[in-house]
């Protein structure tokens, strides 16, 4: 391989036509809420783990949405309940991680 | 795609174009990328079309280069573009032609900063007068110069030798249009079709036969940019967006790629070899790259124009399979020999993509 002195960067292009949307429609069979989520963050803004982990309700259900792994952000939520006291849309994000964390065993 | 839907939004953004007398000035980058692209220009627009097509030595760089790089102030472009303006005035001329695409960028932002701040246009005016003692006259008509071969298709069509068509097949080529961004995207209104469905490319495209490939990524930019290329650190950034434009065409198996810009045909040239190095991976036929053309060089080959005399040896990848669709007669062993027949010399072999 010649050296040019930089090379191809990996693309964040994400081709939503080759997601697999299988797990996503496995969650919303299980848990209603999660097609009626709106994204808004306040689950992650109210997150205790989230400055120090990382977790992120919002990321993890738009991982799942996207087919991607979500293994490590399942693993730092302490089910502490926070989240799904101040979801607007009345989902309970405590119940949808215990439902992801099924689809994902 | 619905196609017709499309033409009819391309039928909403139409811009007038004299059919004569224009003042011409090239690009500071194009002579040394693709050489015979201007000749051929004022070749094809004087000798073959008759036109009025005028320009002087005396004309400089528009400054749009060094303006997009952040090296001048957009005032001391505006100086330096009303000096060219000041050039086609005392020529006797009012419609103005760049051949660059950020040159036409350049005048359409100061033509406009111009409209909306009559005081910066009297301040230029001054600047201008204490530099060199010049006034001028704004253009009543710019247009790019691939807008006018645009205008023109239709009389370059009739005369055409060959057609955008595979001669063995009898089905139109496949060919791939890219914009310069600074033709529509800064101003949509400037463009022939817009900036969703610039039609500049198309209309040439339809005209001389072939057929227009539509992909995802079709309005990407080439990944030339100005600071993405010029800055070493930032190059696998402009190697990554030509990267993807190819990675999306490359399901439909485009014969061609044309453009209307400087840096485009040189970089989407250029990188299949760099990508090609790097990965293994080529996009055209057997090994081979796809070919990409300015418009002036595909004008100059529906009208039967020798190949070599296009300056389309001087291209990474290799024309030859296009020219071999299109039926077009050329002399291998002549490519690489320059004006008198003089021996060019042969460039080294890539190890990856295929040439000749």
């Amino acid at each position: 391989m010649t050296d040019f002195g930089f090379t191809l960067s990996r693309s964040s292009t994400l081709d939503l036509q080759k997601v697999d949307e299988g797990r996503f429609e496995q969650l919303c069979r299980l848990e209603k809420g999660a097609a009626v989520c709106i994204g808004c963050g306040s689950c992650s803004a109210t997150c205790p783990a989230g400055s120090l982990s990382g977790m992120s309700v919002r990321k993890i259900l738009l991982a799942v949405r996207r087919g991607q792994d979500i293994h490590r952000m399942l693993q730092c939520c302490m089910l502490c309940g926070k989240c799904t006291m101040v979801c607007p849309r009345g989902i309970n994000t405590r119940h949808l991680i215990l439902s992801i964390c099924s689809i994902y065993d | 795609m619905i196609y017709e839907g499309k033409q009819r939004i391309w039928s909403e953004y139409q811009k007038d174009i004299p059919d004569d007398s224009w003042y011409y000035v090239r690009s500071c980058i194009r002579q040394n990328f693709f050489p015979a692209s201007e000749r051929m220009f004022t070749e094809i627009t004087r000798n073959v079309l008759g036109k009025d097509i005028y320009e002087t030595p005396h004309h400089t760089t528009c400054g749009g280069i060094a303006y997009h790089c952040d090296t001048i102030p957009q005032e001391t472009a505006m100086t330096i573009v009303a000096r060219q303006f000041a050039l086609m005035t005392e020529a006797g001329y009012e419609n103005y032609c760049p051949s660059c695409i950020t040159s036409f960028g350049n005048y359409a932002e100061i033509l406009e900063t111009w409209r909306e701040f009559p005081e910066l246009e009297a301040k230029i005016r001054d600047n201008l007068w204490k530099a060199c003692r010049r006034e001028f006259e704004k253009p009543r008509y710019l247009a790019h110069s691939s807008d006018l071969i645009y205008h023109w298709r239709n009389e370059i069509a009739a005369k055409a030798i060959y057609k955008l068509v595979n001669a063995a097949t009898g089905e139109p080529l496949r060919i791939v249009e890219h914009i310069g961004c600074h033709y529509a995207k800064m101003f949509p209104s400037k463009a022939v079709g817009g900036a969703e469905y610039p039609y500049v490319l198309a209309g040439m495209i339809e005209s001389w036969g072939g057929q227009v490939v539509d992909y995802p990524e079709r309005r990407h930019c080439c990944g030339y940019g100005f600071r993405q290329y010029h800055v070493k650190a930032n190059r696998s950034y402009s190697l990554s967006n030509t990267h993807k434009k190819f990675e999306s065409m490359e399901p439909f198996h485009p014969d061609a790629i044309i453009t209307n810009c400087p840096g485009c045909p040189y970089f989407l040239d250029r990188w299949q070899y760099v990508i090609a190095e790097q990965t293994g991976k080529t996009y055209g036929e057997n090994g081979f790259g796809i070919p990409v053309l300015t418009y002036e060089e595909l004008a100059g080959l529906v009208l039967g124009y020798d190949p070599w005399d296009l300056g389309l040896q001087l291209h990474q990848v290799a024309v030859e399979p296009l020219l071999d669709k299109m039926g077009v007669e050329y002399d291998p062993a002549a490519k690489y020999l320059g004006l008198n027949r003089e021996d060019i010399l042969r460039p080294e072999l890539p190890s990856s993509l295929k040439c000749f």
